[in-house]
């Protein structure tokens, strides 16, 4: 006789992403495939400085030099990369003055999506950099932003506009030559979004983009940048669903972040990309470089939920060059059906009495694989540094694995490194704990994988929090085991 | 049919493996009783509760179990308890990260859903917390606290049935429910579950031990001995066992 909780589990698998709609927008792409050509296309197509055609080229030659890595613990199947539309945009005719003018049927998408755009937003005060494929199509909150100085813009416009403090620190932190998918996407980005906070300012709302892949067969080349001046803060989110396609859609973003003396940095993340079907059909592949740069006293934090794409291959770093800098790492990474993610963080400490923190909470069901990859260096001149890891994976079911790779290399004798691991299940007895009171096991497994996650869910904003917690619900279904 | 039966259970045979740990139980409750169960370790007391409350760890392999005039072991293990049955864990266990406030509000609206009602109001609930804590002196700070994390033995018992008290059962079947409490806690924990009785529900305990009954007064004793119910009496055959334990009994059944 099968168990009750089983049948759960065939029934919940029915359920599907609850983002899965495609919009019939006009889109304009270029050509499939990548040579010097594309690059010129997509440069000239946002009307790019020459500089900065350059740096794009030389990013493209690199990344011919290059190998797809794989040292992950994930089954990539090939990839051809002259198969991919590098570039996607929405047409518009003539640039916007107000919400009204918007595309309905863009409207109606970002409507879909819940993104809270116009009064929502004054409301909520979260200003929005809303992102559907490859080129901004509004930025809002710009003018309050702007009375504190505050930079907040696409890219694109951000390298026309303000092109001395682009050149600064574009590629500063993650150059070109970093790695295959990092070089491919400075070779290739079409857009993403700009943040610059001034000396001594304290940014007064949550800085939050929305990024959503769109056309089918196109890639989506995201770069962010974001630099926080002396002594500024700034809170920025970052949020990602992707409509269902059966072809595997890849995605290759990179994410900067510069914080300069006595500034801090709070970077969080919803990731909810289509993770492919129950089969492992379809789904994103999310190749992303994430990683900032701190210098004296400053500090920076990643926050991250992952419970989409059907292959992640992420690692938000800090490198705490700065005396007394700070990194912090919270994950929570969901993986279900035949999703594979393999993700983690590097703390890279060069400067004097620095200190980082790690908490990575890995959450395995269905057939999924999940693994947690850490590198915590001390450099022999970083006296007095500071690290503690905890990485804790959490299985449903008993077809799914959970894997952790932490590497400590350690140079200098004066470091305090703790690392502290565990691996639980949920137990029956939870759950019939649970179904006693009345909850029904969906139920039951969802509140105890979000009491699982409270610790790192804690630290994102509240309304974050609140819409990761129900995705956590969403992404576990037909999973219970 | 007896429109105050609560529960009856007619003939119940259930294993774990090939194990068979009940082996035709026979029991009826009506609404406004108290029933105690004791007898020795391995009987199949603590079987029996959770083959009652839906436990899928036990096979039922023949018999009939009608609560409220339906079948009882035709439903998932939630909708018993929506429907009124609550057991009182002898082992609760802890559930990390999950506030019992957060826990209770979602137990109670479920049953409220089920029931056809509005889910409860903030003000409303937060009264009624404060209420029902106080009826088995709970400490109010452990209701923001992770769902029986770090709580000592006694605090846990008292939290299952300061969750009896928001959940207002039909049917509580309290699991040894004194095991583990010193004389103060296990004072209290009985005072609380007396306060709940009312003429409309029953209350069926199990435990070893008579000191309980002092406080939960049962209009019936049963010795549950090798699965099977042999004997019943009324509240002074739980002094006798006391006094002169199974032994007596068992030849007797032997016989």
């Amino acid at each position: 006789m099968k168990k009750e909780s089983e049948n759960i589990i065939d029934s919940l698998e029915k359920g599907d992403y609850k983002y899965g709609f495609t919009s019939d927008i006009e889109t304009d792409m270029i050509r499939r495939g990548l040579d010097e050509e594309v690059i010129r296309l997509i440069s000239q197509k946002k009307q790019e400085p020459e500089w900065m055609l350059e740096w794009r080229l030389k990013a493209y030659r690199h990344w011919l030099t290059m190998r797809q890595p794989e040292w992950a613990h994930l089954d990539i199947p090939p990839i051809d990369f002259q198969d991919i539309i590098y570039y996607a945009a929405p047409k518009q005719r003539k640039s916007l003055s107000s919400i009204d003018e918007i595309d309905p049927e863009l409207k109606r998408t970002f409507d879909k999506l819940g993104i809270p755009l116009e009064e929502q937003m004054a409301l909520s005060g979260v200003a929005v950099d809303a992102v559907l494929d490859s080129s901004s199509v509004k930025t809002t909150f710009r003018n309050t932003l702007a009375e504190k100085g505050i930079i907040f813009c696409p890219i694109s416009e951000a390298i026309r506009e303000y092109p001395e403090l682009v050149r600064r620190y574009l590629g500063s932190v993650v150059s070109y030559a970093d790695n295959f998918y990092a070089a491919l996407n400075s070779a290739v980005f079409s857009d993403g979004s700009f943040c610059y906070i001034p000396k001594g300012v304290r940014c007064p709302m949550e800085l939050s983009t929305y990024f959503r892949i769109n056309a089918q067969g196109t890639g989506q080349f995201e770069r962010t940048l974001i630099v926080a001046d002396e002594g500024a803060y700034v809170s920025y989110l970052e949020g990602c669903t992707a409509p269902r396609r059966d072809e595997n859609q890849l995605h290759a973003a990179v994410v900067e972040i510069v914080v300069e003396k006595n500034g801090e940095v709070k970077y969080s993340t919803v990731q909810n990309w289509y993770p492919g079907d129950k089969e492992g059909k379809g789904g994103i592949y999310n190749f992303v470089t994430k990683r900032g740069l701190c210098h004296d006293n400053a500090r920076l934090s990643w926050t991250q939920v992952e419970t989409g794409s059907a292959i992640t291959w992420k690692y938000p770093s800090c490198v705490l060059m700065g005396d007394n800098s700070v990194g912090e790492f919270y994950s929570v990474a969901m993986t279900n059906h035949f999703q594979q993610a393999d993700t983690g963080t590097k703390m890279i400490h060069i400067g004097r009495n620095t200190r980082s923190r790690i908490v990575s909470k890995g959450i395995s069901a269905g057939r999924s694989q999940n693994s947690y990859r850490g590198l915590v260096k001390v450099a022999a001149k970083a006296e007095n540094a500071r690290n503690y890891s905890q990485c804790d994976s959490l299985l449903i079911g008993d077809k799914c694995g959970a894997h952790t790779f932490p590497r400590i290399d350690c140079r200098n004798k004066s470091a305090v490194l703790e690392h502290e691991a565990t691996t639980s299940k949920i137990s029956e007895e939870q759950l019939f704990y649970c179904n006693q009171r009345g909850l029904g096991t969906e139920e039951a497994v969802g509140l105890i994988v979000n009491g699982y996650a409270r610790e790192v869910l804690a630290k994102l904003p509240m309304e974050f929090a609140i819409e990761a917690q129900k995705l956590l619900s969403i992404s576990l279904e037909g999973s219970v085991g | 049919m007896d429109n105050n039966m609560l529960l009856s259970v007619k003939n119940l045979h259930a294993s774990v493996g090939d194990k068979e740990i009940l082996r035709g139980i026979n029991l009826e409750v009506k609404a406004g009783e108290v029933h105690a169960i004791m007898g020795p370790n391995g009987s199949g007391k603590s079987t029996l509760a959770s083959v009652l409350a839906g436990s899928d760890k036990f096979t039922v392999t023949s018999g009939e179990v009608a609560y409220k005039g339906e079948n009882l072991l035709a439903m998932p293990i939630e909708e018993r308890a929506r429907r009124g049955l609550f057991l009182g864990f002898q082992y609760p266990v802890e559930i990390p990260g999950v506030s019992m406030a957060n826990f209770m509000k979602l137990a109670v609206n479920e049953k409220r859903t089920f029931e056809g009602k509005e889910p409860i109001g903030a003000s409303e609930f937060l009264r009624m917390m404060r209420e029902k804590s106080a009826i088995v002196e709970l400490d109010a700070k452990l209701t923001s606290r992770a769902v029986n994390e770090g709580f000592s033995g006694g605090e846990k018992k008292k939290n299952e049935i300061f969750q009896m008290a928001m959940l207002e059962p039909s049917l509580a079947i309290l699991d040894e429910t004194d095991s583990g409490l010193d004389i103060d806690a296990l004072r209290i924990v009985a005072t609380g579950v007396t306060k709940l009785h009312r003429p409309d529900n029953a209350t069926v305990v199990i435990t070893h031990y008579q000191r309980l009954l002092d406080y939960i007064v049962p209009d019936v004793v049963h010795v549950l001995y090798h699965g099977r119910i042999i004997y019943s009496g009324d509240k002074s055959l739980a002094l006798k066992l006391e006094k002169e334990g199974y032994d007596w009994l068992i030849n007797e059944y032997k016989d």
